[in-house]
């Protein structure tokens, strides 16, 4: 008997996560572990984790890990970057992380180009905190904060982050994918392996939305959470390709 | 050349390998000093979008082990104070210099020394402090930049420069050290696992008992900072019967005050702190056994005069105070006058 | 041996396994099914109930969260 999905080398053994059943965040921990196994990536991986619930990646992933102020994140990679440029880097966010409170460092690091890998966590809440509406709260959602449902007279809209900063030119490339299905984790794992040869290629910014279920705070099953982001979530924010520069940056580099 | 230059070239002699910072007046020439410089030696300029991002920037760089530098002036430190409390709870070693100007607010960019309890208290949240360094001439600018970039590796914690924007742009003569060349080995840093076990560096500390583990470590380090790092300079105390107590510009002011004192026959002198975290108060321990009144004197509504008043607390001493806030510069005339007001009354 | 002569056996392991039911929706074989008895962390586990029909497709690691499947092939 030969085990086909072998345990990913830069994943800790034998250690229960404090994820919701059903958490996209576990998956994703995943794909990135087995990425950097499949690529050799692992020795040299920097990784920063952000203040929201996966603020403890640390004690899962097997590889050398920084935690963030809540909104910091590209900030503290583009230090690291900078300074090491060995360093693999990758700056791990949830939506409230990345585009409310963090929405500056988001901007200005994609518009820098910096050579870094970004993964951003899209579960329209703040989960760490009790399900509170985050800037990409889906209109009409209902969330401790929002109860009535998001009104954007008063709540604004859904902020499509990642699509602004596709439009920047230092922004190599961007892709939005799902984790509610198999289909749609292994092209998460396909987007998180472009965006990881981008800046391995040394051509700048890659950043991966991931559409995640948070079944907690959406106060669903795992598997109608799953549903909804097909649904629901795919409808405000379509997954698919954002942009994609790579050929032409490595003409410009020659 | 000037103060904010000679910070910047002293930090790039001392081994600093990255700076990032965000422009504001009255310091933007030391940014502009490194932007012309850091890159030409291998060394990593960036302006930042912002302090916060600037000292996000520097947690980042200095989590790799580089020697790494920010700097900016009252508005943009309060912005840092996020930064400063995580570097000191990842005891991160990294040089923040502030360049003091008025406030609150945007105040104005005449030179203040308002920000001495954000600086010497913690100044971010939590149980920490900042060990702050407080130079008073251009050669000191320079020495204590230097001195800033050790005492951050040996205690790995940040340290804060402060200045005002007088020193930024006060032009004295000065002499650099030699280029630093072997820095300390940093095996705590993250330079990514190689072949070895994983590291993290983790700022969360769930469990109430390691938090305060952790809470009484840093508390360990300050004290024995305190013991080995406190730094002062008496000046023309050997005589006095009164001591006036500055530190930074107002200590320069103060000198030249004392010099006319002196002339008129009055028996004045000088305690002048260099660290203000750690506070010597030790010393003026020493002198309150000698002196009986002492006059502190700063460029703000009264910030010093509180560790003044808590290192002798036990001693039967008067205390008074002359500060001019809001970025008036006092002249050595007329704080002669407020000595002569209060040796008087003595 | 192309993959259809195989023989695949799934293992959950059952304590790390937090019965989100994610790997019993998404297998097409009904190869899982929760366990009606609950595991050390309180849930009740997905168990392979009919390893046989497991065709290998490793749907069900993938979507797997919580990485408690394990499938073998012989
Ligand atoms: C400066 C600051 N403000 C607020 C918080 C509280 N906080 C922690 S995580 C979080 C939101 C996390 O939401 P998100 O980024 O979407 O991550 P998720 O937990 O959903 O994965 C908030 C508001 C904080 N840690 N720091
Ligand atoms: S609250 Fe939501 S995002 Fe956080 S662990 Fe639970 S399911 Fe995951
Ligand atoms: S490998 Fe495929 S068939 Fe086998 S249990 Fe998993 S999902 Fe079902
Ligand atoms: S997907 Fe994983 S955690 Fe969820 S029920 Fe199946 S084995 Fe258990
Ligand atoms: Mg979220």
């Amino acid at each position: 008997m030969e085990l086909i999905n072998k345990w990913p080398e830069y994943h800790k053994k034998d250690v229960v996560s404090h994820y919701c059943p059903g958490c996209g965040h576990g998956i994703v921990h995943r794909i990135v572990a087995e990425l950097l196994e499949e690529m050799d990536l692992g020795k040299e991986a920097y990784l920063v984790c952000p203040a929201g619930c996966a603020v403890l990646a640390y004690l899962y992933l097997d590889f050398d890990i920084i935690e963030s102020a809540h909104g910091r994140g590209t900030a503290i990679a583009t230090g690291a970057k900078r300074a090491n440029p060995n360093l693999f880097v990758i700056s791990y966010q949830g939506d409230g992380d990345l585009s409310a409170i963090g929405t500056a460092e988001t901007i200005h690091s994609a518009n820098r180009g910096e050579n870094i890998s970004v993964i951003f966590i899209n579960n329209a809440v703040y989960g760490m905190t009790g399900g509170q509406m985050a800037p990409t709260s889906l209109i009409g959602q209902s969330t401790m904060t929002s109860p009535a449902g998001r009104n954007p007279e008063v709540d604004g809209y859904p902020l499509h982050i990642t699509d602004v900063v596709a439009q920047f030119p230092g922004v190599v490339y961007a892709e939005r994918v799902s984790v509610s299905s198999p289909a749609g984790v292994k092209k998460t794992k396909k987007a998180i392996r472009t965006a990881f040869e981008t800046q391995q290629e040394g051509l700048g910014y890659s950043i991966v939305e991931v559409l995640s279920p948070c079944p907690t705070n959406w106060k669903m099953d795992p598997v109608t959470a799953c549903k909804w982001v097909d649904t629901d979530m795919a409808k405000e924010y379509k997954p698919g390709l954002l942009t994609d520069k790579r050929e032409e940056k490595r003409k410009e580099k020659g | 050349m000037s103060g904010n230059h000679c910070i910047a070239e002293a930090a790039i002699r001392a081994g600093c390998k990255c700076y990032f910072g965000y422009p504001i007046t009255p310091q933007n020439e030391l940014g502009e000093y490194m932007a012309a410089n850091m890159r030409k030696n291998g060394g990593v300029f960036l302006q930042s979008e912002s302090e916060t991002a600037a000292i996000n920037m520097v947690i980042g760089a200095a989590s790799t082990g580089a020697r790494v530098m920010t700097s900016s002036s009252s508005p943009g430190v309060s912005l840092k104070q996020e930064g400063l409390s995580f570097l000191a709870g990842f005891e991160f070693p990294a040089v923040i210099v502030n360049m003091m100007r008025g406030g609150p607010g945007l105040g104005n960019i005449a030179p203040a020394q308002g920000d001495y309890f954000q600086s010497t208290r913690g100044g971010g949240h939590g149980d920490y402090r900042t060990p702050v360094l407080a130079p008073a001439s251009v050669q000191e600018l320079a020495d204590l930049t230097v001195k800033a970039f050790e005492l951050a590796d040996k205690y790995r914690t940040p340290i804060l420069l402060l200045g005002d924007g007088m020193m930024g742009q006060m032009k004295e003569p000065v002499v650099f050290p030699e280029p630093i060349t072997d820095l300390p080995a940093k095996p705590w840093a993250l330079k990514g696992r190689g072949d070895g076990p994983s590291r993290y560096q983790a700022s969360l500390i769930l469990d109430g008992l390691a938090m305060e583990r952790h809470n009484w470590k840093l508390v360990r380090k300050y004290k024995e900072m305190a013991e080995q790092e406190t730094l002062f300079e008496l000046y023309k105390m050997d005589d006095a019967d009164f001591a006036v107590v500055a530190y930074g510009t107002t200590a320069r002011i103060a000198k030249g005050a004392i010099n006319r004192a002196r002339k008129e026959g009055l028996k004045v002198g000088l305690v002048r702190p260099i660290t203000l975290f750690p506070f010597p108060d030790k010393v003026l321990q020493k002198v309150a056994q000698q002196v009986k009144n002492f006059l502190v004197f700063e460029m703000s509504t009264g910030q010093m005069v509180e560790d003044v008043r808590l290192a002798l607390e036990n001693e039967r001493v008067v205390i008074d105070f002359h500060g001019r806030p809001g970025g008036i510069i006092p002249t050595p005339i007329e704080f002669s006058r407020v000595i002569h007001r209060y040796y008087r009354r003595m | 041996m192309s993959k259809k002569d195989k023989v695949f056996t799934v293992k959950v392991r059952r304590d790390f396994c937090k019965g989100c039911g994610l790997c019993i929706e998404f297998c097409k074989k009904e190869v899982l099914a929760a366990s009606p008895k609950l595991n050390r962390m309180g849930y009740n586990p997905a168990e392979a109930v009919n390893s046989k029909a497991c065709i290998g497709c490793m749907m069900c690691t993938q979507i797997c969260p919580d990485l408690a499947i394990e499938v073998y092939s012989e």
